[in-house]
Order: structure tokens, then sequence, then C-alpha cells
């Protein structure tokens, strides 16, 4: 399979002198996910200081995370290191009481190589709180990655899977009758036992990925559309409902960074994954639905309307970027996703940017990508892994792109320059997941362009002095 | 090791970088990991940058550490060297580098033969100087060079000016005003007849620096960044420099004494006189002097205020509310603990307490136990007045993108005297309004707005769309609401269900 993809798409490596977010920054969301959990992140004043500067209002509202930053003497080794995460984490207790910390390791942690791993069990006994070490540093990852290293180091937490299967009672269930009543709009209809054993009978199902609650049961609620149950989140809201993990359980990503989480998965605790392109996008999604769908054997229902329904939605955004062409300068691993969805309404991608490419968790996504380029007929875009920011702009220059989708480092310089961008942490943070945020996405990719159709006739494009060099 | 989640001041690198991106021309290029690079990000968002920053990162990656960095940095090097033709690189070590201890310094020597830029070695060592320091260092460093190597090729002309000049040290990127402080002073500057001579390091070219001895005096208006070059320079030339801050009445004119002091030990024949330009400034200029007689600053007096901020904005801060407004400073402080003495010494007599910390949990409790009716400090102690409903007026790093105004709000000089007289009031006003609307009973606007057809309640929200409802953040609840609301009445729907809400998401053009 992944042979046969790269008869036809390309993949370039470049040097990889590129700006992204340090991996660290996924505490930013994932506190907020998972609301019993403290991050302590190992590290110096570099890693405090990007933080502080990178979740901007967040720092202020007393957020469930800090750094143990390393001073001198934890350099050198003067202080002994296990006394000194004993010393904060019963600090951390005494103040917050979580129901896990989580140890962010960093580049100075690996260059030192303080033993996180050797200290958590250690730490976890004496101090009675589950002690969960990531390594997301900058040596390895790149900024989403950092979600992937929390969650597979998760993934040995979470408990097993018992084989007895208990006999649960049938309870109807009121969010089943809301479904069904829902589909039809009008008076509820009486369920038959036949649909309710329905939804019973796939085996179980855990989804992985951070997502905003909402959007996690929005991805839960389409599945239930079609009859199946998902049986848990890796990570759920809280750290004590982690989901059951075993032999038996199926699995499936939401986000196209998880590919050690899935790696994981698959290998230590034995489960099977399910290969899908992401829920991003009315096609996405519809794929992805596809996919669990026909592994577990059902026959969906309904779902061409639906992904037609919300594709009739777009319409007045789809009328604004159709033919326009974009530039993916590559940052958080969203990217084939993304371009992906964007040629699907109409637009010409020229580059894709990417930090990191797993061909084989992300080949079911890239297969998409192609059979829609085909469906287009569009040429496939070029995939660069590792860019180099500096070649990009040069590239840019050459083909003046309707919109970049780029780090805030290079957003207001392109702007300067007449070139519309879009800030690529943004899809990071909003809700792009799933049928019913599909507007989401569109609606942030035409804001660079709806604001620029009002100042178009200012004159104004260029806004650089001529005598700079670097111009585009 | 230390739990903190917010400091004060950054890390090393970030004063060097600060300092070597406000240079016209000269790249610098950080040995770092990927992801240490937000500088860029702060820059071009805070000081809405249009050019991109000179800064670039040879990444230290896994390789990287196994085998050391070998030839990528000296090539990185000669790449953006051909690539920008840059005046001189800085070669910036992070506190990942400095711990690798790798030999920079080979890698620049090896570097220069090749490169027609100059290149050096940034010298600041991350575990000892915050980012305030390192720019100091950095400065003092790249105006040694360039002196030492115009000395070296004979090029170096230490005849001073015909006319008075000074030199501007200190303005650079992402400081607090300090473009429109930089205006100002020239502006100062320009009134009492003496040319700028230079101004570094924000648009000045390092080509240049060979000038620097021309000017009569040096104008150093930050403790924080410049007092080395200052010093190095009186060291080396015997040029005086002046380090009085002009920030309110008082200090500006005892800054423009100074100055004229200077100017006429190099002067012969006419002495200059600056006291009618002075009072003329104090009594009519600026309006600060007035304001402080009105009506409006009387009800000001003896109101309790607390003071943080970085060295030279809380010293003078506090001076001007104690000395020029009659306000009690209960407590002042600053995070430059490398700075306290003369701190403690510049305050003194203006305020009961002095805090010397970099701890915010401390600012905040001390805060909370004096409670003022103001608090003047950082983006954070504005937080904490948040947190506190205490009103906050920013007067120091560090900042946020609101403290990089489009219009004219300086900090020093005459027009500065009146910007922060207006923070000031409008500090403790906006305190008084709210205060006066809590015994009144506020504002009147419990009256809700909807757009829906009609707002009786036909509708009923099942306990889990409720509770769906209660996760969506408070700012934009009502909103969702009301939408929801809207979509289930005109699809004549009355039980809203958890589907129903994202029915009408999709359904929904806006």
């Amino acid at each position: 399979m992944s042979n046969k993809i790269s008869e036809t798409l390309t993949f370039e490596c470049e040097t990889g002198n590129y700006h992204t977010f340090c991996p660290i920054s996924c505490v930013a969301w994932l506190y907020q996910k998972i609301e019993d959990s403290f991050f302590l992140v190992v590290g110096t004043k570099t890693c405090g200081y990007f933080l502080q500067n990178a979740l901007g209002v967040m720092i202020f509202a007393e957020p469930r995370y800090a750094m143990a930053e390393l001073e001198e003497g934890d350099i050198s080794a003067q202080l002994n290191d296990y006394e000194e995460l004993k010393r904060l984490c019963l600090q951390i207790k005494k103040d917050r009481n979580p129901s896990v910390i989580i140890w962010i390791g960093t580049c100075t942690t690996e260059i030192i190589k303080m033993d996180l791993e050797g200290m958590a069990p250690k730490l976890e006994n004496e101090l009675g709180i589950p002690i969960v070490v990531a390594r997301a540093n900058g040596l390895d990852y790149a900024f989403t990655q950092g979600e992937d290293t929390v969650l597979a180091a998760m993934a040995h937490r979470c408990p097993e899977q018992n084989l007895l299967i208990d006999k649960k009672k049938v309870v109807q269930d009121s969010n089943i009758q809301n479904l069904f009543s829902f589909l039809s709009f009008e008076k509820k209809e009486e369920i038959s036992n036949e649909q309710l054993e329905k939804l019973k009978k796939n085996p179980p199902l855990v989804l992985f990925g951070s997502l905003p609650s909402t959007v996690a049961s929005q991805l839960s609620s389409e599945l239930k559309r079609q009859s199946i149950q998902v049986s848990g989140w890796l990570p759920a809201q809280r750290y004590t409902d982690l989901p059951l993990l075993g032999d038996h359980v199926y699995v499936c990503g939401v986000n196209p960074f998880l590919s050690r989480t899935a790696t994981t998965l698959m290998r230590r605790r034995k489960c099977k994954l399910i290969g899908a392109p992401f829920p991003i996008g009315p096609d996405g999604t519809r794929a992805w639905i596809e996919k669990i769908c026909s592994v577990f054997g059902i026959k969906t229902e309904g779902l061409e309307k639906r992904e037609e329904q919300i594709w009739e939605n777009l319409k007045d955004y789809l009328d604004l970027v159709r033919g326009k062409s974009v530039f993916f300068m590559g940052d958080n691993l969203l990217e084939i996703s993304l371009a992906r969805f964007l040629i699907r309404c109409g637009m010409i991608v020229y580059e894709i940017g990417i930090p990191y490419l797993d061909k084989r968790y992300q080949a079911a996504e890239l297969l998409l990508l192609q059979t829609t380029c085909k469906k287009m007929s569009i040429p496939i875009p070029r995939i660069v892994e590792k860019p180099d920011n500096y070649n990009q702009i040069q590239r840019m220059r050459e083909l003046q792109p309707d919109l970049a989708i780029t780090g805030m480092a290079h957003a207001n310089p392109l702007e300067a320059r007449g070139i519309n961008t879009k800030w690529s942490v943004e899809f990071t943070f909003a809700q792009i997941h799933g049928f019913t945020n599909a507007r989401d996405i569109l609606e942030l990719v035409t804001r660079p362009l709806r604001r620029n159709n009002n100042l178009e006739n200012l004159g104004w494009n260029d806004l650089t002095k001529k005598e700079k060099k670097n111009k585009i | 090791m230390k739990l903190a989640y917010w400091m004060y001041a950054g890390p090393a690198h970030i004063g060097t970088l600060r300092v070597a991106s406000s240079f016209k021309n000269v790249h610098a290029i950080m040995h770092a990991p990927l992801g240490d690079d937000y500088f860029n990000v702060m820059r071009s968002m805070l000081e809405r940058e249009r050019d991109f920053t000179p800064v670039t990162a040879s990444i230290v990656d896994r390789h990287v550490l196994a085998r050391g960095s070998q030839e990528k940095v000296v090539d990185n090097i000669t790449r953006k060297d051909k690539e920008e033709r840059p005046d001189l690189i800085v070669l910036t070590p992070t506190c990942t580098s400095s711990i690798l201890q790798e030999d920079l310094q080979n890698f620049v020597d090896r570097a220069s033969i090749t490169s027609k830029s100059d290149v050096i070695l940034a010298d600041v060592n991350h575990y000892r100087v915050n980012e305030l320091q390192a720019a100091d260092r950095t400065l003092e460093q790249v105006v040694r060079y360039y002196l030492e190597k115009a000395r070296r090729q004979g090029t170096l002309d230490q005849s001073i000016t015909k006319e008075p000049s000074a030199n501007i040290i200190g303005i650079f990127t992402l400081g607090f005003h300090n473009q429109h402080d930089c205006r100002e002073l020239k502006r100062l500057l320009q009134e009492l007849n003496i040319k700028i001579n230079k101004v570094i390091p924000e648009g000045g070219s390092v080509k240049d620096l060979q000038d620097l001895p021309k000017a009569w005096f040096n104008l150093v208006p930050y403790r924080e960044v410049g007092l080395m070059t200052a010093i190095y320079l009186e060291k080396t030339f015997g040029m005086p420099y002046i380090s009085i801050t002009p920030m309110g009445i008082v200090d500006t004119a005892e800054c423009i004494r100074q100055i004229q002091k200077n100017v006429n030990n190099l002067i012969s024949n006419k002495k200059v006189n600056y006291e009618p330009y002075i009072d003329q400034q104090t009594r009519f200029v600026s309006q600060a002097a007035w304001f402080s007689r009105s009506i409006d600053c009387q009800n000001l007096t003896g109101k309790k205020a607390v003071v943080f901020g970085d060295a030279t904005h809380a010293a003078s801060i506090t001076r001007i509310l104690a000395r020029e407004m009659g306000i009690r400073v209960i407590c002042t402080g600053t995070y430059c603990k490398h700075d306290a003495e003369w701190f403690k010494e510049q305050v003194q007599g203006f305020c009961d307490e002095v805090l010397i910390t970099d701890d915010h949990t401390q600012v905040g409790d001390m805060i909370a136990r004096i409670e003022p009716s103001a608090i003047f400090g950082t983006q954070m102690e504005r937080h904490i007045g948040k947190r506190l409903d205490i009103p906050c007026g920013v007067i120091s790093s560090p900042v946020h993108i609101q403290n990089f105004p489009l219009g004219y709000r300086p900090f020093l000089g005459y027009e500065g005297t009146n910007q922060i007289a207006d923070l000031v009031y409008n500090s403790f006003t906006l305190g008084m309004e709210d205060h006066l609307l809590e015994i009144f009973g506020g504002h009147d606007t419990k009256e809700v707005i909807t757009k829906s057809l009609s707002t009786d309640t036909d509708l009923t929200w099942n306990s889990e769309s409720q509770l769906e409802l209660n996760k969506i953040p408070g700012f934009v609840r009502g909103k969702i609401k009301r939408n929801t609301e809207k979509f289930a009445r005109q699809n004549a729907i009355t039980n809203i269900t958890v589907e129903i809400m994202y029915a009408a998401k999709e359904a929904l053009s806006a």
C-alpha cells in the first residue's frame, strides 16, 4: 500500500530549519482537557518563558501546570534531583491535590540524562499519586507531537479490559431515544430491540486524541447514528476515567500526529488499530466513519446525505475559496488532512510542508489525498518534510499563493509583502473535527481572504520599504 | 529546582537576540533545539514587525547530541552569510547548548575565515544572567568589537563633533515604549540644540559604531541596558555619560541640568543655560505640573499605591507618585535583583517598604495584604489587580501587545509626564467609578437582548443538552443558547437535545 502511494506521491526532505512551537506547548490544551491532572515541566527558564509567551492570557488563570525550573546546581548535579522533584511534587500535592502528575521532560533533562522514568515509580509510591513521564522535547519532536508523547505514556496506564463480559442490563437509554427522534424531527419513535441490540454489539472501540469535550461528544454521536458505541476516549475528561484496553479492543485516531500513541496501543496494549483518514472536513469525517463501520461490518446509513447536507451549508464559503491557491509552510502535522479538505473545497495546494510524516499511520489519509486530487483533477502537491523556511519563502515569491498557512514568525512579514496569511496554530486550538465543525475550518481559511477583499482597493498591499533585500 | 510558572525577565539569549535584531543588517544564529526560536514570534507579534526577524536557529537535534554539531553550525553561518550578506553574525548559545559544552568559539573562528560578515559569539552565561543583563552585556560586546577593530585598522577618529552632540544608548526592540521614548529624547535634545550622533542599537548600523566617540557625551535612559557600554566608552575614550532617567518633571529637569554641565565642560566661550527652557517646559508645555496643582489631583492625596517593575521604571514612577502627585506609595519593588542596592537608594524616603523579588506570588501576596487603591506594575500585576478588583496601570516590562500602542505614548521627557499623569489619573478614577457604582447598585444592564422571534420559553432543554451548554465557555454561551433556540423554533422543535444543538450549529450560516 505504502509502495503504491510513493509511486505517485512525492516526498521531499529539506534542512529542517523551520519554525514551529516546542512540543511542551501541549500542556496548554492537555491540562484543560484532563481536569484532575497537573503538568510539571522539568526544564529551564527558556522553556518557562516560551510557555509564558505562548499561552498568553491562560498563564494568569492559575493553570494546573508549572515549571520545575532547573538551576545551576541541578545541572552540575550538586543537588539531588530525586529530592528536588519530591519537594516540588509534595508542594503540588499540598496545593492542588491532583489525581495524576505528568512530568514533561525537556531538552535539558535529555542532555543531562535525568532519569525521570526511573524516579517516577519510586516517587509515586512515596506520594501515593500516579506520576506519568512524557519526554516532549525539541530535540526529537515538533509542536503537536508533544501530545503524542503524553498520550503514549498514558496508554501504559490504562486499565486492562477484563475478558469477563459482565451481564449488563439493557437500559432504555434516553439518549438513544433522543437520537432517533432527532433523525425524524418528529415525535419519538419506538426503538426496536433490534436497533438496541445493534448498539451494544460492536466490540469495544476507543478513540485516541485530545479534543474539546463538545467535539468529542459530537464525534461519538456521529458514530452512534451508525449504531456504533464508543467505549472510551484516550484521554478522558479525568485521569481516573482512562479507558479499558486489551487485545480485543479496537482503537482509532482522530488526529494525524498521534503515531507513537498508535504504535504503543498496538504493540504494547495489543489493541487493533483502525487506519482511517482523519475526521477533518466533511469528506474526512465521512471516510473516517465509513472505515470504522466497515471494520465492524456495519452498513452505513444516511451518511452520504449527511455529507451532502454539510457541503450545501458551506456553499457561501466555497464560492470564496474555489480556485484560490494555498501554501502550507508546515508546523503542526495537521497539514495533510487540511490540504486534502481544501483541495476538495476546490482550492489549489502548491506545497504541503510538514515537520514529520509517518507514512504508515497516515496511509489512509494520504490515499484520500490522492483520490481527492484525482477527483478534482488537479496535480498532487509536493509534500516537503522538515521544510526550510528560507527556501519556502523564496518559492512563495515565485508562486505568489493566495494564502499562506504559516506560523506567527512569518505571518506579519508575509502580510507586509502582500501575501494573505492564516496563522497555523489556530487550527490546533479551533474546533475542526467532524461534520459539525467543517464550517469553522473555512471560517479560519477565508478570514484573511474576506478581510483583504475589503482592503483590496486601497492600493496598500505592499507595506515594506523598497531597499529591503529580503523582499518577497 | 524552583517551582514557577511566570518569570519577569526571560532567559539570557532573549536579551542577546533583542540587541542583535535591533541593529540593522545583523543576523543572529541560535544554537538551539527546534522550537526555541519563539523570539521571532514575540517580535513579529508584539512589535508587529514587517520584516522577517533576522534570527535563525542552527538546530540541535538527536544527531547533534550523539556526534556534536560538527559542520552544522559553520555551514549555517556561511549559508546565512551568502543569503543575507549581513554585516555581523552573532552566534547565540542557549541553555541547551551551554550544557553541551561544544566549542562554539572554534565554530566562530572557522566560519569567520570563509564569510564576508563579521562573526562573533555572544558571551553570556545562561545560568547566571537574565535577559536584561545579557542584553547589556551583548551591546557592550558588539560596541567593543567594532571599536577595537577600527583601532586596529586605523580608521578610528577620536575627534569630537563641532556642535554639541550625544549618543542615545539602550533603545532596542521589545523594550517598553522604547520607540516613543526615543522620539521624545531626540526632540528634547534637538530643542537644546544638541545633535544626535548615534542611537544604538535600534536601527543602528554596526559600521557606524566607530563614530560613537565623536559625541560629546552619552545618554543612557534605562539602567537595564546600555550602562555597561557607557562605562566602557568612558573608560576607553573618556566620554562622560548621563544615566539619570528623564522620567517625571523633577528628574527630567535634573537630566537636562546634567546635560548642561557636560556641554559647558567642553565649551570654552559661550556657556549654555537651559534653566529658562526647563521653566517654560515645566510650567506651560508639560501639563503635569499644573495637573498636580489642580483639584483633580487633590483627590488623589494620600491614596495608597503599590509599584512594581524593572528598576528604571519602578524607581521613577515611585518618585513621581510620591514627589509630584502626593500619592502614598506603600510598597515599591523590582525584579532586577542584581540592581537591588541602587534601587533601594533611589526610592529611599518615597515609600514605606521595598520588595526585591522575582517571584510573582510574593508580589501578589504583598498587594493582597496592602489593598492599595491602584497598582502600577507589569502585565502580571495587571492580572493580580484583576483578580483582586484593583485597577492597574502598566509601567514596565514584561509587556503585552497593548504595550506597543500605535499612538505616541512616551514615558520619558515632557510629553512623557503628560502620558504618566493620564495613566495615573485614569487608574485611580476608574477605581473610584467602580466603587461608586457598587455603592449605588451597579449599571443596570440586566436586560437580555434576544434576536429571536419571541422570547416566551416554549422550549425545554433536556438535562444532557443543559450539561453540554454549561461546558461552553461563558462568553459565547448566551449566543449559542439563542442560536439553538432560534433554530429549534424554525423547525418547530420543542425539546432541545444535544443533537439539536449540533444541528443548529451546522445549519447556521454564522
